[in-house]
Parts: C-alpha cells; sequence; structure tokens
C-alpha cells in the first residue's frame, strides 16, 4: 500500500516497528498534496516546513520512547481551528489574513501527542454551510467525482482524507458539518457530545452546537483521534470534566444485544431511494450481528430544522460581531468614520450565506419578535432532547442515514439556500440535542458514497464506536476508495512511498 | 406650579479583584502602558471563551448582602450586543432577566429624615475598553477591556438632588467598607448615572426621564441634577416637552447638554450567553459570604452610641470608614474613654490628616500611641494644648508622645512655689488687670492665667496657675484694703 493510502493504525504499526519514520511519511504525504490537491482543492494552506519540522521531532521523540497513539501521524486542519503564527481565514474574505497570537486548545492537544500539521483546509464560510460552495476562496471537489461538492462544511478536510492527502482530518459539527461531508465523500466523520472536546481556539459559529471532531478513513483511527482531543479544559466553560475513557476498548465486534433505535422520521419521502436501500441493508447487517433492532419515535424531528435555523443564526449574530476592521482582518478603506468601517468593512468582508445568516439571527433576537422566535427555539429545543432522552432510556444508539441525498453537483443548490439547508435535515437534531454522533460509509448509490448515521447519548461514544466497527469489520466500504482521474502520484512519488509496509 | 423631583440611580462599580472579570490579565492598568495588560480573551481574538472570575461573584453577593438584597440561587449571564470600538467583542457579556442579586435598600438621612432607598438589582458585567480621539485619529487601550464591573440599580425612590449625592456618598461608604471597591469616581472606579424626571406635586404618573451621564464627584452628582431638574421645569413651565434622551454634565459649564446619537439609541438584543454555564449559588455558599460580612456602617455607629455614649454626628464621623471605625476602636481599647478617645480622633487627628491629605490607613500615629498622648493628658503630665503640640510632633515624626514630651521639657507645671513666682511677676507687670479684678471683674483672672500660661510657654497647669492667682490677689487685697 501507498504510505499515503496509510491508515493511522497502520502507520503508527510501521513507525513503531522502525520501518518508517515520520519525516518520510510526512514527505510522502506533501508529494500527494502537490500532485492531487490541484484537482481536489482541500487544502486552503500547505505549511511543509512546520510540518517537516513537527516530523523531526516527532521522530526524536519516538526514539526516545514516546509511542503515543498519534506520534509522527500527518493530518489536515480545518481552518476554523486557531493556530499560532499560521493564517487562520475561517474561509472567509474578512480573515483572509489573520494570523492568531495563539494555538486552539485541540490543536495544542493534538500537538501534544506528536500529530503532524500539514496544513489548513478550505470550509464554507464561518463554517456556514453543507458544501464548501460558501467558501470566499474556492470549492473543494468530491474526490469520487469532481464535479460534486464534498459536502461541508469541513468539506476540506473531508475531502483531503479521502483523497489520501492526510491521513486523518480535524473538522467542526455545528449542525451537521462532520458527519454530512464524511457519508459524502464516504470516510468516518465523528462529532463528539457538546462539552467532550475544548471549544478554545474554534472560531465560533453558533456557540451552543459547535464541537470539534475526527475524519478519519476507519472507526479504529476514530477513537485514536477522539482519546487525544478529548477532556477537560479550563479555558472553555461548556467543557465537561469527566475523565476521558479508553476509546479503543470499545472496538468490539461483537454487537450482540446491543440496542439499535430506528427512527421512523428519518425514512422521509423524498430522500433518494439508493440511500435508503444502504442503510436499510445496513440496519439488517447490525440485526444480523446480533444487535436487537427496534423501531421508535422521535416525534419533534420536523421543527429541528426551522428551530436550528433560529438558534445558530442568533448565536452568530453576536459571534461574529466581532469582525468590525478595527483590530485584525479585512478593514475597510479610507472610511469616512467608525460607522462606515463598521459598516463597508462587514459588507466587503462577509459572503452571502454569512450575511443571510447573521441577519437571521439579528432578526430572532430583535425586540418584539425575542419571544416568538429566539425563546420558542429554545423551548423546542428542549422538546427535541426530550425525545432523545427517552429512546436512549430504551436503546443504546439510534441508527439512521447521515444525509438523504449523496453528493450533489456543484452549483446544484446555490441559488436556493432551503434546498442546501435540507441537507443537513438528519444531522442537526443531535446538535440541538448536545449528543454524540458519527457517520461510517455504508454502500453506494449511483456510483457514490452513502453515509450510515448512529447518535448516541451525551458521553455515548463508546457506544457509537463499538455498533460502528462492529459494522465495519463486517462490509468492505470503509476499504473502497476512489480512483482519482488524473492520478498521477506515482510518478511524482519519492522512492520510499512505494516501499513495503508491514 | 410646584413640581415634584424623581430620581433613580444606575452606579457602575470597578471590583478590586487582582485578575479581570474572564480573564487571567491583571487589573492594575492604572499607570500602565497601553494594551499591556491583554490577552485573547479580552482583545475579543476570534475563538477565544470566557471564564468566571469567582472573586467578582462573592463581591457581587456580599455587596448584594450588604444592600438588604435577595441572593439569586441561579443566575446566569447574558449577551449585550452593540458595535462600538471599546467593544471588542461587539457584545458586553452582562446580565439581564437573572440577575446575582436583586430587590434590597439602603437608607439615606437628609435633614434629619431617614429616607429607604429601594435597591431594584445588583449584577455583574465586563468593562469596556477605553477610547482617546487625536483630531483624526482614534486610540483604543484595551487594558480596562473585562474588568469586572458591578452595576447597581436603584428604585426611582430619590426625590431631590441633596438625596442622590446623599445615597451615592453613603453607597460608596459601604463598598470601600466591605472591600469590594475603591469607590474612586476620579479614577472611574465609582460611576454614577442618574435617570431624573419631574412631575406636578400629586401627579402619580412618572414624568419623561433623561438619563444623566459624565458625574465624576458627588458634589457634580448634585449640582448637575439641580441644573437638570430646573431644566426640565423650565421646559414644561415653557409649554414644551421633554425629550427621553441621554445627557451629560459638562462640569466647566454647569450644564447637561445632549447627546443623542442614533447610534445608541437601539435594541440590545440580549440573550443568554451560551460560552458560561449558569450561575448556581449554593445557600450554604451565600451563609458562608454573609457569615465573612463585617459589622456595617449603620449598626457600628448604632453600637457606638450605645457603648461609649456618642452622639449621633460623632458615630457618623467616626464610622465615615472601617479604618476610621477600627483605629477609633482600637484607641478607645488601649486607652478606656469613648468621649475622649472621640474628640482628639474627630478633632485633632481629623485636622491633621487632611493638612497632609492622607488617609486614616496610613496615618503615622498609631492608637496605642494617640491612647499613650491622652495618659499623659489624664495624669496631668501635660496640658491640652502642650498634648496638641505633641500630636503635631507625633504626626510628623512618629515619635511616641513619652519622648517628644521629655526631649522638650514640656512637662507640665504644677509646683505650686514655681507658679507662685510666675504668678507674682504677673500681677506686678499687670496692674490694669489687677484693678479691674478688684474692681468686680472676677473675669480679669482668665488673662492673668493667659499671661501665666505665656511665660511659661504653656507649661503651666492652668487649674493650679488660676487658683495661685486668685490667692495672691485676695491676700494682697486683705492686707491693702482701699
Ligand atoms: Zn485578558
Amino acid at each position: 500500500m501507498e504510505l499515503h493510502a496509510l491508515t493511522i493504525h497502520a502507520a503508527r504499526a510501521a513507525l513503531q516497528s522502525g520501518d518508517l519514520t515520520s519525516v518520510t511519511l510526512t514527505e510522502s504525504l506533501l508529494n500527494r498534496i502537490y500532485a492531487v490537491d490541484n484537482q481536489i482543492r482541500a487544502y486552503l494552506s500547505v505549511t511543509p516546513e512546520v510540518a517537516l519540522e513537527q516530523a523531526e521531532e516527532a521522530d526524536r521523540r519516538r526514539a526516545a520512547g514516546d509511542t503515543s497513539p498519534l506520534l509522527g501521524i500527518p493530518f489536515a486542519l480545518k481552518d476554523v481551528i486557531c493556530t499560532e503564527g499560521l493564517t487562520t481565514t475561517c474561509g472567509s474574505r474578512i480573515l483572509h489574513n489573520y494570523i492568531p497570537p495563539y494555538d486552539a486548545t485541540a490543536y495544542r492537544r493534538l500537538r501534544e501527542a506528536g500529530a503532524i500539521l500539514l496544513g489548513k483546509t478550505n470550509m464554507d464560510e464561518f463554517a456556514m454551510g453543507s458544501s464548501t460552495e460558501n467558501s470566499a476562496f474556492f470549492t473543494t471537489r468530491n474526490p469520487w467525482d469532481l464535479e460534486r461538492v464534498p459536502g461541508g462544511s469541513s468539506g476540506g478536510s473531508a475531502a483531503a482524507v479521502a483523497a489520501d492527502e492526510a491521513i486523518f482530518g480535524i473538522g467542526t459539527d455545528t449542525g451537521g458539518s462532520i458527519r454530512q461531508p464524511a457519508a459524502l465523500v464516504g470516510i468516518v466523520g465523528l462529532r463528539p457530545t457538546y462539552g467532550r472536546v475544548s471549544r478554545f481556539g474554534l472560531v465560533a459559529y453558533g456557540s451552543s452546537l459547535d464541537q470539534i471532531g475526527p475524519l478519519t478513513k476507519d472507526v479504529t483511527d476514530a477513537a485514536l483521534v477522539l482519546g487525544a482531543l478529548a477532556g477537560h479544559d479550563p479555558l472553555d466553560s461548556t467543557s465537561l470534566p469527566t475523565p476521558v475513557p479508553n476509546y479503543e476498548t470499545a472496538l468490539r465486534s461483537d454487537i450482540r444485544g446491543l440496542r439499535v433505535a430506528v427512527p421512523k422520521e428519518y425514512f422521509v419521502e423524498g430522500m433518494e431511494p439508493g440511500v435508503e436501500r444502504a442503510v436499510r441493508d445496513a440496519i439488517q447487517v447490525l440485526a444480523g450481528l446480533g444487535a436487537e433492532v427496534g423501531e421508535v419515535s422521535l416525534p419533534h424531528t420536523e421543527y429541528a430544522l426551522p428551530t436550528y435555523y433560529i438558534i445558530a443564526p442568533a448565536e452568530a449574530s453576536a459571534n461574529l460581531a466581532r469582525y468590525d476592521g478595527v483590530r485584525y482582518g479585512h478593514s475597510a478603506a479610507n472610511p469616512s468614520d467608525i460607522w462606515d468601517l463598521f459598516r463597508t468593512t462587514r459588507d466587503e468582508g462577509f459572503g452571502a450565506e454569512v450575511k443571510r445568516r447573521i441577519m437571521l439571527g439579528t432578526y430572532a433576537l430583535s425586540a418584539g419578535y425575542y419571544d416568538a422566535y429566539y425563546r420558542k427555539a429554545q423551548q423546542t429545543r428542549t422538546l427535541i432532547k426530550r425525545d432523545f432522552d427517552q429512546v436512549f432510556t430504551h436503546y443504546d444508539v439510534v441508527v439512521c442515514p447521515t444525509s438523504p441525498s449523496v453528493a450533489f453537483p456543484i452549483g446544484a443548490r446555490v441559488d436556493n439556500p432551503l434546498q442546501m439547508y435540507l441537507a443537513d435535515i438528519f444531522t442537526l437534531s443531535l446538535n440541538l440535542a448536545g449528543l454524540c454522533g458519527m457517520s461510517i460509509p455504508c454502500g453506494f448509490s449511483e456510483g457514490l458514497p452513502v453515509g450510515l448515521q448512529f447518535m448516541g447519548p451525551p458521553l455515548g461514544e463508546p457506544a457509537l464506536l463499538r455498533a460502528a466497527y462492529a459494522y465495519e469489520q463486517a462490509t468492505p466500504w470503509h476499504t473502497m476508495k476512489a480512483s482519482l482521474p488524473l492520478d498521477v502520484t506515482s510518478s511524482e512519488l519519492n522512492e520510499t512511498d512505494e516501499a513495503e509496509i508491514g | 406650579m410646584d413640581y415634584e423631583i424623581v430620581i433613580g440611580l444606575e452606579c457602575h462599580v470597578q471590583l478590586l479583584t487582582q485578575s479581570k472579570m474572564f480573564c487571567g490579565c491583571a487589573t492594575d492598568y492604572d499607570g500602565a502602558p497601553p494594551n499591556t495588560r491583554v490577552c485573547p480573551v479580552c482583545l475579543g481574538l476570534p475563538g477565544a471563551l470566557p471564564v468566571i472570575n469567582r472573586k467578582a461573584v462573592e463581591y457581587t453577593v456580599i455587596t448584594g448582602l450588604a444592600l438588604h438584597c435577595q441572593i439569586a440561587e441561579f443566575a446566569k449571564f447574558d449577551r449585550k450586543n452593540y458595535h462600538y470600538p471599546d467593544l471588542a467583542k461587539g457584545y458586553q457579556i452582562s446580565q439581564y432577566d437573572l440577575p446575582l442579586t436583586r430587590q434590597g435598600w439602603l437608607d439615606v438621612e437628609v435633614e434629619g429624615q431617614t429616607k429607604r432607598v429601594g435597591i431594584t438589582r445588583v449584577h455583574l458585567e465586563e468593562d469596556t475598553a477605553k477610547n482617546t480621539h487625536l483630531g483624526e485619529t482614534s486610540l483604543v487601550d484595551y487594558n480596562r477591556a473585562g474588568v469586572p464591573l458591578m452595576e447597581i440599580v436603584t428604585e426611582p425612590d430619590l426625590r431631590s438632588p441633596e438625596e442622590a449625592r446623599v445615597f451615592a456618598s453613603n453607597l460608596r461608604r459601604i463598598l470601600r467598607w466591605i472591600g469590594v471597591s475603591t469607590g474612586d469616581m476620579e479614577a472611574g472606579a465609582l460611576r454614577v448615572d442618574a435617570n431624573i424626571s419631574v412631575r406636578p406635586q400629586g401627579q402619580a404618573k412618572f414624568g419623561t426621564k433623561t438619563e444623566i451621564k459624565n458625574m465624576n464627584s458627588f458634589r457634580a452628582v448634585k449640582l448637575a441634577l439641580e441644573y437638570e431638574a430646573q431644566r426640565q421645569i423650565d421646559v414644561l413651565e415653557h409649554g414644551g416637552r421633554i425629550v427621553q434622551e441621554t445627557r451629560g454634565w459638562v462640569e466647566g459649564e454647569g450644564r447637561t447638554v445632549s447627546q443623542r446619537s442614533k447610534e445608541f439609541a437601539h435594541d440590545y438584543r440580549y440573550f443568554p450567553e451560551p460560552d458560561l454555564p449558569p450561575l448556581v449559588l449554593s445557600s450554604t455558599e451565600v451563609e458562608r459570604l454573609r457569615a465573612q460580612l463585617p459589622e456595617l456602617p449603620e449598626a457600628r455607629a448604632e453600637r457606638l452610641m450605645a457603648r461609649y455614649g456618642l452622639s449621633q454626628y460623632d458615630a457618623g464621623v467616626l464610622t465615615g470608614s472601617r479604618a476610621v471605625a477600627d483605629y477609633y476602636e482600637a484607641a478607645v481599647a488601649a486607652h478606656g474613654n469613648g468621649k475622649a478617645v472621640a474628640n482628639w480622633v474627630s478633632g485633632e487627628m481629623f485636622r491633621l490628616l487632611r493638612g497632609a491629605t492622607l488617609e486614616i490607613e496610613a496615618v503615622p500615629v498609631s492608637p496605642q500611641a494617640l491612647a499613650e498622648l491622652l495618659r499623659l493628658v489624664d495624669d496631668g503630665t501635660i496640658g491640652i494644648s502642650v498634648a496638641k503640640t505633641v500630636l503635631e510632633e507625633m504626626f510628623a515624626t512618629g515619635q511616641r508622645a513619652g519622648e517628644i514630651v521629655r526631649a522638650k521639657g514640656l512637662t507640665q507645671i504644677s509646683d505650686q512655689d514655681q507658679l507662685r513666682q510666675v504668678a507674682a511677676d504677673i500681677i506686678a507687670a499687670n496692674p490694669k488687670a489687677v484693678a479691674d479684678y478688684r474692681g468686680g471683674k472676677p473675669t480679669a483672672v482668665k488673662f492673668l492665667v493667659g499671661q501665666v500660661m505665656r511665660a511659661t510657654r504653656g507649661q503651666a497647669n492652668p487649674t493650679v496657675a488660676s487658683e495661685i492667682l486668685e490667692q495672691l490677689l485676695n491676700e494682697s487685697n486683705g492686707r491693702q484694703p482701699s
């Protein structure tokens, strides 16, 4: 197998055995990026000097006896997570030149674990979107079909992993932004429980919904990355103090007796028949493995979308108020006064979708509308959470489709925001309820990957991983890779890339 | 027509915590170079998150307790949204509908009448940065951004500018007393804004109010509100209408001017701060803080009156600050006579402190040293006037009373023989006074006592001197009948 195609656990074994160095592995990934990223366009910035320096340090740490699971493993970081001294744009023109003076806790933890930063990945502006088409810079391509979107907002990290431009990726999920792109590019995406991973240094979109999580090639890798990311952070008052379990021990292929709920509201009219077929088949596989499958109802599901599109924009309208051209980022030239500076900076700096959501949120919080919109949405949020609480008193996990459709063509939905919002219809309830969830590949529809979603109660990650791992072991989907039409990597590779890995 | 003035106050108080409200930056920005007490959190950089300063919460609860407020079991922070360059995040973290404390009171006494002023709420928020305008340029210093700020809002219970002034002054005394703030108005540690309206006597409905800002001293509070009340009355008397607006007090011009600006006249779109969990205050925690609360000024004044027989006025003066009251009671403990100590502290000691512009905390004469001085007076070693001179010397040099008296030979002359000689000389030298005395003006002896004091540079015991003078005058009178 080519080095860039390795999983974390395979690379770890090779590094640990001495057959591979992190520098070699990192060079292989950088070469892969140089070879294919002109087609995929996953990265907003690639940082080879940083990567190689970190790789050398990782090799020294290993020589000194360090065996951390992520030591020397190159990864891609969504450009919404702050990295000291490295541009962090959030996919926005307003931060096109912003260089943070500090590291996000999640990045610091990955660095402490020894992971190697390859670069920062493309995304929908401020994580608002489901396709990366809202990036101020360019649209990332789906490795399975370059004319289709990779999903979003973490489309850059997802596509980078699917195209072997990173061993793993880091995304953020506010309404499905890890799980939906994972589904659309055929990889594993895990959105941890709200509070499990520190948000310090994650540029906020919807503060009560945002969470950082891994995008990986298989379930084992997701467990390894989650283990490095998770944990209490005194700098984030919403982070949970609960000790972090060893997620690797949850990876057991036996799921006999695991109680799996299938919510009837998640099999709706209008979803693609190929998606429904793949998911129904997957549920049969779980039953065949001994899981106890039962149908349940989550009656408030239909309110999740409107609820989400009040709460997330309301929080965003405040979170994005700081981009005013005074201290950092884009600043309008020659303003007539301070109000003109604010207005023009924001008009020039934000894209249409961000402006739309700021206006939606501002409206929902305005005097006279607060009770009808924001307060009502909070009440509905409680009802949605209660639906899940009910189900989780009888079931360990919920299983359903991740997305109602496979990857859609670039441009197909940009003129219709409502249709774009429907891409997240199966993912955003989980964010409103503060649960954990993941998407894993479960087949294909019309040649494009379909995602199977598991949802778990707060801190139910071990149950998710167990169900997902058992399914993965019983099916071939995670081993399938997109073949890029102009796959020129082999000619550009250096020698070591083709070495046999034990 | 007669008008009634209606005033409510909004007081912003910087808390004396070591670090800022939501980050670890120091609050000692006074005199620090601009933007040297900042971090990603108080600069509102992308991705930074707030963490609640527990001490600031405690100080707010303690203030609520001192103002007889109810302490919330469940409070939360909210975002107050508005754009301004001194507001790094584009919103201020404040408290909207569930403040830490509410519904208390504070008494004020004006012209012998005690009045209970309702406290609507005491809540916690963060201070803003400071803008400096230099011609076409504006500079922002974020050192102050995020300093814990407590807001105390009163009911519209105040009925005169003087009541407002006394309220503010009493409030400052309490804040300093419980140690939560310096209460320094000039340094901006206590900022008093007022809502003021007028209405015809007897009318139940409130008039339209204006909000008055920039009052940087207690005197300014009174002057600004007097000006504004009269301005409103004049507008109404001329058939005009009061415009609801914010007005700033211009100290130099002695008037309030409109600060109306459409950017400020808007909706703050408060909503719960999602980055902070709600504050849950257990009753154990509140009781622990209540137990830490010192005896408050009114209660202490009552006790001083009952225990040492002080007048209400003296008790008020001696509870002007907790340090004064502590000093006084320490001196009483060392000396024993509450009234004598009260006279010396509120008289001579305060005069010396004012002259040196010192606070009692920095007084160079310890309570024990003052007690020693008073004992020298009590046992007749020195007289009152010498004692005042000695206190001045103690204040200037920090020496003890006994040392000064010894070194300068200031011991009082009570020796009969020594004084008899001086008195005889004075009688001989002042025939007119002697004649007055003998002519039936006994008060003339006071003049002669004064001369004896002068001749002995104040060291004569005036009582003994007076006795000897009268004795001598009467003796010679007997021998030489006129
Ligand atoms: Zn700070």
